[in-house]
């Protein structure tokens, strides 16, 4: 097992993720999507980490796991103002920032 | 064996990521994202990093995931519904799924205590695997950013707190 299985695995996540950040309509799901590609970034990491034999990856794993809790409070809180004032979950209804 | 592991989770991982996006309700796509999760911290494992995989269950799969259905919940009047009609068989599912788990874990935990032999802190020292060798590198060579992370969280937790608050 060489670490380009990892490394695919990881790629096809985050490709899927991408895919549904693009696609999605509803906030949280393309929320979910952007965790979705923190996982696979995350995956490459152990990977080289395991590969390489230095435990810096983990490391930086373990920062991006604070980051994403840090990211997903901010966010979601962010939602419920938002649907308090849109009273609608679709990006395509936040556009005041829109030129 | 750790090939065929490996695929298994591989597969279970991406379905459940497609299915993440295949799904139109929002509540059936974050707890297909779970399951993701889960199987990541198996392939994890796999990668001989105990510590971040059970991260991924404890912080990722649990907390985090808990956050967003709490919020999915609380926005979307379908999840709560698709809850109350399934509950009567629900109670089942649980059960037969609780069963199986346990059976599964007692023959798994029982393989990992007698083929682990004990190994002393200096033989794990330079063992990229250990949780050791990884706190000894978190505290001395990333104590600050380590640091710098507790303020992150702390105003994390005020943003959410400032932005969530109804306006009066």
């Amino acid at each position: 097992m060489g670490p380009h299985h990892y490394l695919i695995l990881s790629a096809l996540l985050f490709a899927l993720g991408a895919v549904g950040v693009i696609l999605k309509k509803n906030i949280i799901s393309i929320f979910l999507c952007i965790e979705l590609m923190l996982n696979a970034a995350n995956l490459s990491f152990i990977a080289f980490s395991r590969y390489l034999n230095q435990v810096d990856g983990q490391i930086v794993v373990f920062f991006v796991m604070v980051v994403a809790a840090a990211e997903a409070a901010v966010g979601l809180a962010i939602t419920v103002t938002v649907f308090r004032n849109r009273k609608s979950l679709n990006v395509d209804d936040a556009d005041l920032m829109k030129w | 064996m750790e090939t065929t592991l490996f695929y298994t989770l591989a597969a279970i991982a991406l379905l459940a990521a497609v299915n993440v996006l295949a799904q139109r309700r929002v509540f059936y796509s974050a707890l297909s994202l779970i399951v993701c999760l889960t199987a990541l911290s198996g392939v994890y494992l796999l990668l001989d990093s105990p510590f971040i995989a059970a991260v991924q269950v404890i912080v990722y799969a649990g907390a985090i995931m808990v956050l967003f259905l709490f919020v999915i919940m609380l926005l979307d009047p379908f999840s709560a519904e698709a809850l109350r009609d399934k509950r009567k068989y629900l109670g089942y599912v649980a059960a037969i799924a609780g069963t199986l788990v346990f059976v599964m874990l007692v023959p798994l935990l029982d393989a990992y205590s007698l083929s682990r032999v004990p190994r002393t802190p200096e033989s794990i020292a330079g063992d990229v695997s250990s949780v050791h060798k990884l706190a000894q590198v978190l505290f001395n060579d990333y104590l600050l950013p380590f640091e710098l992370t507790s303020v992150l969280i702390l105003i994390g937790i005020i943003g959410a707190v400032v932005l969530a608050k109804r306006q009066t």
